[in-house]
């Protein structure tokens, strides 16, 4: 770019939306004057009403100050680059181009899909026990993220109490395997039916609901399972959970605690290729077709003959399937279970993994889950800050980017008029 | 080809005190085009509403009359329901599946008509397969009937207002209807277009043997495509007939005069 | 007899809590049709800045009346910021999204606040002083403390007092316009993006009350209180109707008073059970609520 196409893009990142830099200026002071009075009480002062000390931290005003002063520029950038772009069909971001141009060369593609299946294969091998571990949670996650991406990316439905189908599919095998030491294959299924069981049962009168409401029952619902979990301690062992789950053996045949987490991450592994497998059919499917028209159009899709109830029950029932499945594996491999697993923030985890990643999109669902799981467990430091830039990132991708990192891609079908051929995309 | 297929006897509709739609009977009869007219807020709209199934009328009958010759009552039914009799509509204000492709819009209309399930999804079986096949074939032959098949996989909300109508027509053809509803079909649209359109609908009335409401403001085409028109006015059906019987009816004209040009 | 009574006075208290924060809920879902998740994180700050505020001047030495009234004010005052503030960023760009988006920016934004507390602040339990005027109630001191009485009386005061605004105010007219057609409201005049606003504002302000007198009753708070606190209050609203003013306190009376029955008749284990059941089976079998309106969907 020359100096003064640099120039003018400079001059409208800084003056978006705003009459010249005079003005711009007085608006980010106005808007860090502002922040900085909104912070003050809860970032500035700390106090103990017992010893009645105050703890003042000044620093953090002046931080709290730049950075909203900063933040606003950006801000108004993205909100009238956001305004301008609304006409044009929306671009596509770097990730997506390359991902688009891997996809279209089939040997790209083939080189890409055996690049990334040897690093998957080879991963324990190369990297330790620790890394394995931090691998097989992510890989739980991407399970999840999958799973719910069935009931809000592709039907639509927001379901806030997506752990408490985690939660089933965990204590049914943790109980079944303390009262009679059943094995993780045999509950492996029936964890998935149970799910699927829940699923109907919390389902069937409540996806009449509309849509906002739906998302308040099943957060109510979530919670519910959790208290009883934790109230219940004659069956569940209360808030103290249940200690020394079987891992899952191999034929009968078990592995010390190394094998044996190299074998809970390929288990994991088999399970998300399940998953990317049956989601990338079902959402090139008639079913799959239903659950887009619904989450776009509701009373268009009935118009057109689709029984919406049984519609969104079929999604919630499946999604609820996955998180089963997933809880299973999650009691095999942590041998451990208890209420804290299931809470809120663990349905807020795998909300955010689905929308920051890309509703409806599998690509975007494990960039998610990779992004924010790997991120925070390798950035130490960070890690605190991880639910605090998780909110925000939602508010941040619902407001500029709602279609995620990674957004959906429609198969195209391709027809000539003797045979008919559909090409998968995605 | 005089027998009924749409019976409408006596509907109303309130919504809390207005009474939107005042007993209006109407009849369709087999293979004709009829049209739909009035100012705005006569309440053309809440009637195909009503007899979707997307509101339920406060009272009167709907009964229609599908090509195996039983007379069913449809008021209270769920739209789904109606569309699956063979009922199916467009919508005033497009209401397509904006971020799926033309053709998958398409072949959402067939869900009615097809049946496999989240098994055959998965595991692709010949069934599915097959299912699958006749579904894209006939999207796609919808798409060439109006004029579409160039956009097949292009996003519904990339199309031009004008095709966006038409789309919603292949739409609905692709429920198997016997009766079609269409709400405003050349509403923004260019006179060009709008006269492809009268031969789209004369064209799926020959050939498919479609029986056809339709509201439209356009006088031209009314005038010209229809064999009969009702005329409503503040929900109440005010005159029917020919076209011609129509036009010259003093009530009409009245009902007309007091509105503005642009309707 | 008196268990009965303590009982019911405990349910009123309850209640009344509920009554504050609920109404917030309400009145933002009448006018846009939001459940404002936040909502409850606003109450929340609320509470904090209320211990803020008495520690600092506790520690200046002013009398515990003063510390009260400056306590609540200064709450009201910052918890109406967050909450214009908050639609400011999180809800109006949003306006005219899909249909998910605002209620997942809501999430978001909820997530955002409880951590942004916890960091700043702590995630443990903060005492809160007990900044609420002790006295000996006359005739049913036994039954009822002064705190209890003066929650339920402050919460009566506020709920008429809103109600007057609504109701004779222009701005409480043109929020009632707004909610009935926001488009017709645009037609007439009506600076909707005012309205919206200022319904934050009122709303977060009634929460910020409720956030300092509940704190200072029961002693304690931590970054957490606002979660289950905000579901009760949407329970309470969702029960009697959401988007109706009246309705809010009918149903935060009723659930108030079958909580303190469950819990203080039946087994106080499952206290927080009792409200997601009840919310979940009155949205199943009644979601219109008590005084709610079943709403006709425009096609
Ligand atoms: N869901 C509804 N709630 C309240 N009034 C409605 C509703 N739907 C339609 N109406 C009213 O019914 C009348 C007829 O509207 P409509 O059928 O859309 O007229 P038309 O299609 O003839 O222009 C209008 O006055 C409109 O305001
Ligand atoms: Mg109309």
């Amino acid at each position: 770019m020359d100096e003064k196409g640099a120039q003018s893009t400079l001059r409208f990142i800084l003056t978006a939306g705003c009459d010249g830099y005079a003005d711009s200026l007085k608006r980010s002071v106005l808007v860090a004057l502002w922040f900085m009075f909104l912070t003050f009480p809860i970032m500035v002062i700390r106090v103990d009403t017992i010893e009645n000390t105050i703890d003042w931290r000044w620093m953090n005003l002046a931080f709290v100050g730049v950075g909203s002063f900063v933040l606003s520029f950006l801000w108004r950038w993205l909100l009238e680059r956001k305004e301008l772009m609304k006409g044009q069909a929306a671009r596509e971001s770097v990730v997506e181009r390359l991902l688009t141009q891997a996809s279209t060369i089939p040997s790209a593609r083939l080189g890409l899909l055996v690049v990334v299946a040897g690093i998957a294969l080879a991963f324990p091998h190369m990297a330790g026990m620790y890394q394995t571990n931090i691998m097989i949670s992510c890989l739980t996650y991407i399970a999840l993220g999958l799973g719910l991406n069935i009931v809000v990316g592709l039907a639509g439905l927001l379901d806030l109490g997506y752990v408490a189908f985690y939660a089933v599919g965990a204590y049914a095998y943790a109980l079944a395997n303390m009262h009679w030491g059943i094995g993780f294959w045999t509950i492996l299924p029936i964890g998935a039916l149970l799910g699927t069981l829940f699923g109907i049962m919390l389902g069937f009168p409540v996806l009449r609901l509309r849509g906002d409401y739906l998302a308040i029952v099943t957060l109510g619902f979530g919670e519910i399972i959790r208290l009883v979990l934790e109230n219940w301690g004659d069956v569940t062992m209360g808030p103290s959970g249940i200690a020394g789950i079987d891992r899952p053996t191999f034929f009968g045949i078990e592995f010390g605690v190394m094998d044996s987490i190299n074998y809970m991450y390929y288990i994991m592994l088999a399970l998300i290729v399940l998953t990317i497998f049956c989601v990338n059919r079902l959402q090139n499917s008639r079913i799959g077709r239903a659950w887009l028209a619904l989450r776009e159009d509701e009373i268009a899709c009935q118009a057109m003959g689709i029984d919406k109830t049984k519609t969104k029950l079929m999604a919630f029932a499946l999604g609820a399937t996955w998180a089963g499945m997933a809880g299973v594996v999650f009691a095999a491999k942590t041998t451990f279970v208890n209420p804290a697993s299931f809470t809120f923030w663990e349905s807020a985890i795998i909300l955010s993994v689905v929308v920051i990643g890309g509703m409806g999109s599998i690509r975007g669902v494990i960039a998610g889950a990779i992004i924010l799981i790997l991120v925070p467990e390798y950035l130490r430091a960070f890690s605190e800050f991880r639910m605090l830039i998780f909110g925000a990132t939602m508010v941040l991708v619902m407001v500029f980017r709602p279609q995620g990192l990674i957004r959906a891609k429609r198969k195209v079908y391709t027809y000539d008029k003797s045979t008919v051929a559909g090409a998968a995309n995605e | 080809m005089s027998e009924s297929v749409l019976n409408v006897n006596e509907i109303c509709k309130d919504f809390g005190g207005i009474r939107a739609l005042d007993d209006v009977s109407l009849n369709v009869r087999s293979k004709e085009i009829a049209a739909l007219i009035g100012p705005n807020g006569a309440g053309k709209t809440t009637f195909f509403n009503c007899i979707t199934g997307i509101y339920t009328p406060t009272s009167g009958d709907v009964l229609v009359n599908p090509k195996d010759g039983s007379e069913r009552r449809v008021n209270g039914m769920k739209p789904n329901h109606v569309t699956e009799l063979g009922m199916a509509r467009t919508f005033q204000n497009i209401r397509l599946f904006p971020s799926m492709t033309t053709l998958e819009n398409v072949m959402i209309g067939t869900h009615c008509r097809t049946k496999s399930g989240i098994w055959g999804a998965i595991s692709r079986n010949g069934k599915a397969r097959g299912e699958e096949q006749a579904i894209i074939e006939k999207s796609y032959h919808l798409l060439e009937l109006v004029g579409l098949e160039r956009y097949a996989n292009e996003l519904a909300c990339n199309l031009p207002y004008g095709k966006q109508r038409r789309l919603e027509i292949a739409r609905a053809m692709a429920t198997d209807p016997f009766l079609l509803l269409l709400d405003e079909p050349a509403a923004g649209m260019n006179p060009q277009e709008t006269y492809d359109l009268q031969e789209l609908v004369i064209k799926l009335r020959n050939e498919y043997g479609l029986s056809i409401l339709l509201i439209e403001h356009d006088m031209k085409m009314v005038m010209s495509i229809s064999d009969s028109v009702f005329v409503l006015d503040y929900g109440r059906l005010i005159a029917s007939g020919t076209p011609k019987e129509v036009s010259e009816n003093p009530t009409v004209i009245k009902a007309y005069l007091g509105e503005d040009e642009d309707d | 007899m008196e268990y009965f009574l303590e009982i019911l006075f405990g349910g009123l208290t309850r209640g009344s809590i509920y009554a504050l924060i609920a109404l917030g809920y309400t009145m933002v879902y009448g006018i846009i049709e939001l459940i404002n998740f936040a909502h409850g994180e606003i109450y929340m700050i609320g509470a904090f800045t209320g211990l803020i505020i008495a520690g600092v001047l506790g520690a200046a030495g002013f009398p515990a009346a003063a510390i009260f009234v400056l306590a609540i004010l200064g709450a009201v005052l910052y918890s109406a910021a967050y909450g214009y503030t908050i639609e400011k960023i999180a809800y109006k760009p949003l306006r005219g999204a899909q249909r998910l988006s605002p209620l997942i920016s809501a999430i978001g934004m909820s997530i955002f606040l409880q951590n942004y507390v916890m960091l700043a602040q702590t995630s443990d339990f903060l005492p809160f002083p007990s900044l609420i005027p002790e006295f000996k109630v006359p005739w049913i001191g036994h039954i009822i403390s002064s705190s209890e009485l003066i929650i339920v009386v402050v919460t009566i005061l506020v709920c008429i007092g809103l109600t007057l605004f609504i109701k004779f105010t222009r701005l409480g007219k043109a929020m009632r316009a707004t909610a009935q057609n926001r488009k017709m409201a645009m037609l007439v005049g009506i600076n909707v993006n005012t309205v919206i606003s200022a319904t934050f504002v009122v709303g977060s302000s009634l929460a910020a009350v409720g956030g300092v007198l509940i704190a200072s009753h029961i002693g304690q708070i931590n970054y957490y209180i606002g979660f289950i606190a905000g579901i009760k209050a949407f329970t309470a609203a969702v029960l009697g109707g959401i988007g109706s003013v009246p309705g809010a306190m009918l149903g935060a009376l009723i659930l108030g008073q079958t909580e303190a029955f469950a819990t203080g008749y039946v087994s106080s284990d499952y206290e927080d059970v009792f409200a997601f059941a009840l919310l979940v089976l009155i949205l199943i079998f009644r979601p219109a609520g008590i005084m709610g309106k079943e709403p006709v969907q425009k096609v």
